[in-house]
């Protein structure tokens, strides 16, 4: 059994789906010859043909439109925002055009957007965002955000295969700095709005996705070294629809929660798990639900500054104690 | 030397391949339109039309016959019409019934309700409603075509774009990608003189939108928009060549807006002359009938047996939907997704 990067299971995910579903197809920049930025698609072109793997202007919402179309008629496209900062230029296409289809006119849009997001990398404002917030809001999208190479794969077979419009995060922090063995020949498909409780505990819950997964991991093995606290940490995997009975499962077991993600706080997705907590699971809480996120400014360049502005395991560590203290 | 008889005096040949029925079946089409357009002004002054009325008059000759050029029937060309273009869907098949239950909200419409005037679609029967944010259409329609292009189907899309649609970003991306993809796609931009009240001088600074069409290495052709059979064999052209594999082509309709931008615009912005002169000089369906009289090639009291069954057709119609009823509230949570099937209903409505 080999280890795969994160990256690579995305891979081998596209690679699989392309071989399955002769109607799947890549369209994006630079996804072709040159294999993508940071090489997802490498060797697609060659396997697929140039029919199947586009490159294109540098036109996102063209790239999204294009999709919905291709969508409508019966094929499952597959369109790569180069850096998922992109994905606010196809905002519009998205939101007005994609999102609503099938509501106000019955129409299938099965297309997938991903690209690479997230900070950790000294990428500065462009090349760091993580974007969910603005898609979040919007009835009739699907967001997934894997936080590990199992899930990297599961996921994006499982956006491919669903019958309405995903958005799908890869961190690309976690590209190839996560690995995991991954049984050769297994059908990974990992299903959209099933959370994955990451750690069992029982005196704290954190709730969070994408690479704080692995902070928020971190911190709570600290925890239990220095603190003796048993810290639960739920890995949400889909935002949208978000599987809120994981979420009061563990509140109900553990009676608070730390909330922690890598965007900024106000408006984040974290005020709306907050919110439902508080709505379904309020009478099982002992203390006030509480966030760990970035700070609200565009996310700087310098190390010093990025390191600031992001949420660092420190920060976890810190923030869960005050908690669990309460 | 052969003599020969002087030849007996007869009307001159049809253009563009078109026989007397096509041109009967077109006259059928422009007066339809215009017929329905003032059944729904009727019922919007009775306050049964919802929302906003959006005419097309004086632009039905073109959007007719463009949608006319196109191969119609089950699963072959699709175009995409904005709100002026009732004319391209009536062409294509969409039910007179259909857009007057979608100008109602009525629960039988074919968005149930949901979306108004003539967005909506019938992708079998060839046409994809428009979203309200101008230029979308195009890359959507680029992707259609691309499909086409990819299965190797011999199809063809078509979109419209108006003068003011030009401006947006998504015309520029959407076309750019369909050039260069070599889809098989053709614009119809239609210059009808104002966007809602913005004149064309204050959108771009080409005389003609076909001048665009260089930007971007294709073909532009500008076109006499109130000219039915002008308009329909430049269209046919571009169609036919878009199918055999060369790719995009734009066409400019040169006609004009000759109501407000929707029931409740005053024009107040439009000079009275210049409103005048377009009604009474040149307006598609008059220029239209007067060039098939005057060619012989239909008679007038044909026309007018037409106009009699397009008025006995839209009363039907309406008799058949104005009084249906519209969608039960709780219809509104259905459909966001195939998965979750409805969105909850909120805990507050159970109290």
């Amino acid at each position: 059994m080999a280890d795969v990067t994160y990256l690579e299971a995305l891979r081998q995910g596209l690679w699989e789906e392309m071989e399955r579903d002769p109607r799947v197809f890549i369209l994006g920049e630079d996804v072709g010859a040159y294999g993508g930025a940071f090489k997802v698609t490498e060797g697609f072109v060659k396997k697929f043909g140039e029919q199947r793997v586009i490159d294109t202007p540098i036109s996102e919402a063209a790239i999204v439109g294009a999709a919905a179309g291709a969508a409508h008629m019966g094929m499952r496209p597959v369109a790569e925002m180069q850096f998922i900062d992109f994905i606010s230029c196809a905002y519009d296409m998205l939101t007005n055009y994609v999102a609503t289809a099938r509501y106000r006119a019955g129409l299938a849009t099965p297309i997938v957007v991903r690209g690479p997001c997230g900070g950790y990398v000294r990428g500065g404002p462009f090349h760091s965002q993580n974007p969910e917030a603005a898609f979040f809001h919007t009835p009739g999208l699907k967001i997934v955000y894997p936080a590990t190479a199992r899930d990297a794969k599961g996921l994006i077979k499982a956006s491919i295969r669903d019958d309405d419009p995903v958005i799908y995060l890869e961190h690309k922090w976690l590209y190839r700095r996560i690995k995991e063995a991954l049984p050769e020949g297994e059908e990974i498909v990992t299903p959209i709005g099933e959370a994955r409780l990451a750690r069992e505990g029982k005196d704290l819950s954190i709730v969070t996705y994408g690479a704080t997964v692995w902070k928020s991991l971190e911190a709570a093995e600290q925890l239990a070294k220095d603190d003796g606290l048993s810290v639960e940490v739920l890995d949400l995997r889909t935002l949208l629809p978000m599987d809120d009975a994981a979420i009061m499962r563990s509140v109900q077991k553990t009676s608070k929660v730390l909330i922690v993600h890598e965007d900024t706080r106000t408006g984040g997705v974290a005020g709306e798990i907050a919110a439902r907590i508080n709505e379904q699971a309020f009478a099982w809480l002992d203390g006030p639900i509480m966030r760990v996120t970035a700070h609200d400014v565009p996310l700087p360049y310098a190390p010093t500054l990025e390191d600031f502005v992001l949420p660092q395991t420190d920060d976890i560590v810190k923030a869960a104690r005050w908690l669990a203290a309460y | 030397m052969v003599s020969r008889a002087a030849p007996a005096r007869q009307s001159p040949p049809i253009p563009a391949g078109l026989t007397r029925d096509h041109l009967v079946e077109i006259y059928r089409y422009l007066r339809l339109t215009r017929t329905l357009e003032e059944r729904l002004t009727a019922l919007y002054r009775q306050s049964k039309v919802i929302g906003g009325l959006f005419r097309s008059l004086g632009q039905e000759g073109e959007s007719v016959a463009t949608a006319y050029a196109l191969a119609r029937g089950p699963n072959q060309d699709i175009l995409s019409p904005l709100i002026r273009n009732l004319g391209s869907m009536l062409v294509m098949g969409a039910p007179p019934i259909e857009i007057l239950r979608q100008y109602m909200a009525k629960a039988e419409g074919p968005t149930r309700g949901r979306e108004l005037n003539v967005h909506f679609n019938d992708l079998e029967k060839g046409y994809l409603g428009q979203i309200s944010h101008l230029g979308d259409m195009i890359p959507v329609m680029a992707g259609i075509a691309l499909t086409f292009k990819l299965r190797g189907e011999p199809r063809v899309g078509l979109v419209y774009i108006g003068d003011g649609g030009t401006s947006t970003g998504t015309f520029h991306e959407g076309l750019n990608f369909a050039v260069v993809q070599k889809v098989p796609l053709v614009v119809i931009a239609e210059y009808n003189r104002w966007a809602y009240s913005t004149p064309p001088e204050k959108q771009f600074a080409v005389k003609d939108l076909a001048e665009k069409a260089k930007a971007y290495g294709i073909p532009g052709t500008t076109v006499d928009g109130n000219d039915v059979l002008a308009v329909y064999e430049a269209t046919k052209f571009a169609v036919e060549r878009a199918r055999r594999g060369h790719g995009v082509h734009l066409i400019e309709v040169k006609t004009y807006r000759r109501t407000g931008h929707a029931e409740h615009d005053d024009q107040h912005y439009v000079p009275k002359d210049e409103l005048d002169w377009w009604a009474k000089e040149n307006d598609p369906v008059d220029r239209y009938v007067k060039q098939l009289v005057q060619n012989a090639w239909v008679e007038d009291r044909d026309l007018k047996g037409i106009d009699e069954g397009v008025k006995a057709e839209i009363d039907e119609a309406t008799d058949a939907c104005v009084d249906e009823p519209l969608p039960p509230p709780d219809s509104a949570l259905d459909g966001v997704y195939i998965d979750p099937p409805a969105a909850p209903r909120h805990w507050y409505r159970g109290l």
